[in-house]
C-alpha cells in the first residue's frame, strides 16, 4: 500500500470509529446506511470495476439478501442462519446471472441484468404469500451477538462496521491474489486473457457471484437496520444508483465505493437545503463529474501524477535541448 | 525422422462463397522455426486462427504431439502448451510490465482454488525477471504497459507468450509496425529463445506469419508460401528464394 493510501484508509477508519457516538440517532442511522452501501458497492466494484462486467441488477441481490433473512425470521429462523442462506442464494443466482455475460457484453449485458432486476422486483411485489407484496414485511428484529443485543443504534452500527471491515479485508486479499490479476485481464482484454490460459468463463461467473454475495450481505444488514422492507429500495433505479456510486467513486479503485457511497447516501442529506432542487443539483454534479473525471473521484491523484510527469518530461527535454545548444555554441567558439 | 510437433492436414475454411483456406497441409518439427508468408488475403490469418481455436475449421485435422486438437478452444490450447501473439498489440495496459508477464503464466500454477490464496506474483517473479532481462525491458518493468512506446509494448507482448514455457508459439506478424532497428532485435530474441528451448527441457518451436521478407528469410528454418488459400510451396529459405512460381506470384523480381 502506498503511503497516501494508508493515510486515506486511516482517516476513513478514524472517522468511522469515532464519529457516530458524537452524532444524533439519525446521524448514526445515516452512517450505518453508508456502511451498508459500501459493502454492496464493494461487491459491484468487483463485478464492474475490476472484472468489467456491466451489471445493472445489483439491487436485486441487495433485495434477495434482505427478503431471505426477513422471510426466514418470520418463520422463526435466526439471523445467523438467514445470513449464510442469503449469501448462498445470492452466490448461486449470481452465477446464473453471469451466464448471459458469457455471450453478451457492455450495454447488452446491462439490459440483460436490468431485466433480471425487474423480474426479481416483480416477484417481491406480486408474490404476496411470500413477500407481503407492496405491504412488505414488518417487524424485522435485529440480531444479537453472543447474548449481546444489537438493538441500539450504536451497537448495530459497530456490528455493521466490523462486518464491513472483514469484507473489505477479504476483498483486498482476493484482489492481491492471482485472482485480482485474472479479473483485470478479463476486463481489459478477454481474448488475450483466454489465450494465456485464463478461464474467462469461470472468472466472469465468479465476478458476478462474489459481487452478488456482497450485495446479499448488505441487503440482510439493511433489512435489520430499517426493520421493515418493501420492494421500493430494490428497483432498477436502485441498481442504477449503485452503479453510479461505483462510477463516481472510481471503478477499479479499492476505496472508490467508500467515496461513491458517501456521494450517494450522505450527499443527498447535505443537499437538503436545496429541497425540491436537490435532484437537479445532484444530477448536475454527476454530469460535471463525468465530464471532468470519467474515471471517478479517486482518479484525481493519478491525473495529478500524470500531469506532473508530463511537466517533468518536458522540462527535461527543454534542459537537454538547452545543454545541446550550449555545447554547440562552445564548439563554434573554439 | 522425429514425429512432428504440429501436424495440419487438409485444413479448409470458407466464408460464404469465399474459400479462405482450401486444403492446407504442413508439419512443424520440434525445435523448428516455421515461417508462413503470402500476399494479403491469402488465408494466412484464417489458417492461423483455425489452428489457434479462434475459429472452427470446416474440415481438416490439427494434431499437436500426435494428439488431435482440432476445434479446441484457445483456453484448452494454451493449457496444452500452445502460446501465441496477436497481429495487433494485446498487452494489459493498466497493469505493470511485470504483472503482464506474471498474469501470462499464473493460470499454469496450482488450481483455481489454490490461486485464491497464492502470493500476488504466483511465485513467477524470477521467471518474469529472466524474460525482462532477456528482452531488455528492465528499465520499464514497473511502469504500466499502456504507458510504453509501441516497440516496447511489442516486446512485452512477445515476452508474455513465452512466460508459461509453451511447446509451440505462434507469432502473428511480430514485426508489424516495429521500427527497422527493433526488427533485428526481435529476430535475435526469437533465435535465442529457440536455442534456449533446445538446451532446456522444453522445446521452443515457432510458427511465424510475417510480411518482412528479410526477417523471415533470416529467421526461419522452413517457409510455407500461401497463395489464394492454397500451399504454393514449402521449403528452406534458399529453396523459396529460388522457386520461380513463388517469385512470380509473390516475391516479385
Amino acid at each position: 500500500m502506498k503511503t497516501a493510501h494508508k493515510l486515506g484508509a486511516l482517516a476513513i477508519l478514524v472517522l468511522l470509529l469515532a464519529a457516530p457516538p458524537l452524532l444524533k440517532s439519525y446521524g448514526v442511522y445515516l452512517f450505518t446506511t453508508w456502511l451498508i452501501f459500501i459493502i454492496a458497492t464493494m461487491g459491484l466494484n468487483l463485478t464492474v470495476g475490476y472484472a468489467g462486467q456491466k451489471s445493472l441488477g445489483h439491487a436485486a441481490f441487495f433485495g434477495l439478501g434482505a427478503y431471505t433473512v426477513a422471510i426466514l425470521l418470520q418463520h422463526g429462523v435466526s439471523f445467523w442462519i438467514g445470513l449464510p442462506t442469503a449469501m448462498a442464494l445470492c452466490f448461486v443466482i449470481g452465477i446464473l446471472l453471469g451466464f448471459p455475460a458469457l455471450r453478451v457484453q457492455a450495454i447488452y449485458l446491462a439490459f440483460a441484468t436490468l431485466g433480471f432486476n425487474t423480474a426479481v422486483w416483480l416477484v417481491m411485489r406480486n408474490e404476496e404469500w411470500l413477500t407481503g407484496g407492496t405491504f412488505g414485511i414488518n417487524g424485522i428484529t435485529r440480531p444479537s451477538l453472543f447474548g449481546t443485543s444489537l438493538d441500539g443504534a450504536l451497537p448495530y452500527y459497530y456490528f455493521v462496521l466490523v462486518i464491513a471491515l472483514v469484507l473489505a479485508g477479504l476483498l483486498w486479499g482476493l484482489l492481491r491474489s492471482p485472482w485480482g490479476k485474472a479479473f483485470t485481464a478479463l476486463r481489459d482484454n478477454p481474448i488475450r486473457a483466454e489465450s494465456l490460459g485464463i478461464n474467462i468463463q469461470r472468472y466472469t461467473l465468479l465476478a458476478f457471484a462474489i459481487g452478488a454475495v456482497y450485495a446479499g450481505i448488505a441487503g440482510a444488514l439493511f433489512g435489520s437496520l430499517v426493520q421493515f422492507i418493501e420492494p421500493a429500495p430494490f428497483t432498477v433505479g436502485a441498481s442504477i444508483m449503485m452503479y453510479l456510486m461505483v462510477v463516481v467513486g472510481g471503478p477499479g479503485y479499492f476505496f472508490g465505493p467508500v467515496l461513491g457511497s458517501a456521494v450517494g447516501v450522505l450527499l443527498p442529506e447535505w443537499l437538503r437545503f436545496a429541497q425540491a432542487w436537490y435532484l437537479f443539483v445532484f444530477g448536475a454534479l454527476v454530469v460535471l463529474l463525468m465530464l471532468w473525471l470519467p474515471d471517478g473521484l479517486l482518479s484525481i491523484p493519478d491525473r495529478l501524477k500524470a500531469r506532473r510527469q508530463a511537466r517533468e518530461a518536458s522540462a527535461a527535454r527543454a534542459a537537454s535541448a538547452a545543454a545541446a545548444e550550449q555545447a554547440a555554441q562552445k564548439g563554434e567558439g573554439q | 525422422m522425429a514425429a512432428p510437433l504440429l501436424k495440419v492436414t487438409d485444413l479448409k475454411k470458407s466464408y460464404g462463397a469465399i474459400q479462405a483456406v482450401g486444403g492446407v497441409s504442413f508439419e512443424v518439427m520440434p525445435g523448428e522455426i516455421f515461417g508462413v508468408i503470402g500476399p494479403n488475403g491469402s488465408g494466412k490469418t484464417t489458417m492461423f486462427n483455425s489452428v489457434l481455436g479462434q475459429i472452427t475449421p470446416d474440415a481438416g485435422r490439427i494434431e499437436l504431439n500426435g494428439r488431435n486438437i482440432t476445434g479446441l478452444s484457445p483456453l484448452q490450447l494454451n493449457q496444452r502448451g500452445v502460446g501465441r501473439t496477436f497481429q495487433t498489440l494485446q498487452v494489459f495496459g493498466k497493469m505493470t510490465v511485470r504483472d503482464n508477464l506474471i498474469v501470462a503464466a499464473q493460470e499454469h500454477q496450482g488450481t483455481m482454488f489454490s490461486r485464491m490464496f497464492a502470493p500476488g506474483d504466483s511465485g513467477l517473479g524470477q521467471k518474469a525477471d529472466e524474460l525482462i532481462d532477456l528482452f531488455r525491458i528492465r528499465h520499464v518493468a514497473d511502469k504500466k504497459a499502456g504507458e510504453l512506446s509501441y516497440g516496447q509494448q511489442k516486446l512485452v507482448d512477445i515476452a508474455m507468450a513465452f512466460m508459461s514455457e509453451p511447446d509451440l508459439v505462434l507469432l502473428d506478424e511480430p514485426c508489424a509496425g516495429v521500427n527497422p532497428s527493433l526488427v533485428g532485435g526481435i529476430s535475435t530474441l526469437l533465435k535465442q529463445l529457440n536455442q534456449k528451448g533446445k538446451t532446456g527441457g522444453k522445446v521452443s518451436s515457432f510458427v511465424v506469419i510475417e510480411h518482412n521478407m528479410d526477417f523471415v528469410m533470416d529467421l526461419c528454418h522452413r517457409i510455407l508460401v500461401m497463395v489464394e488459400g492454397q500451399v504454393m510451396a514449402i521449403g528452406t529459405p534458399a529453396e523459396i528464394r529460388a522457386n520461380k512460381q513463388v517469385l512470380d506470384a509473390y516475391l516479385g523480381s
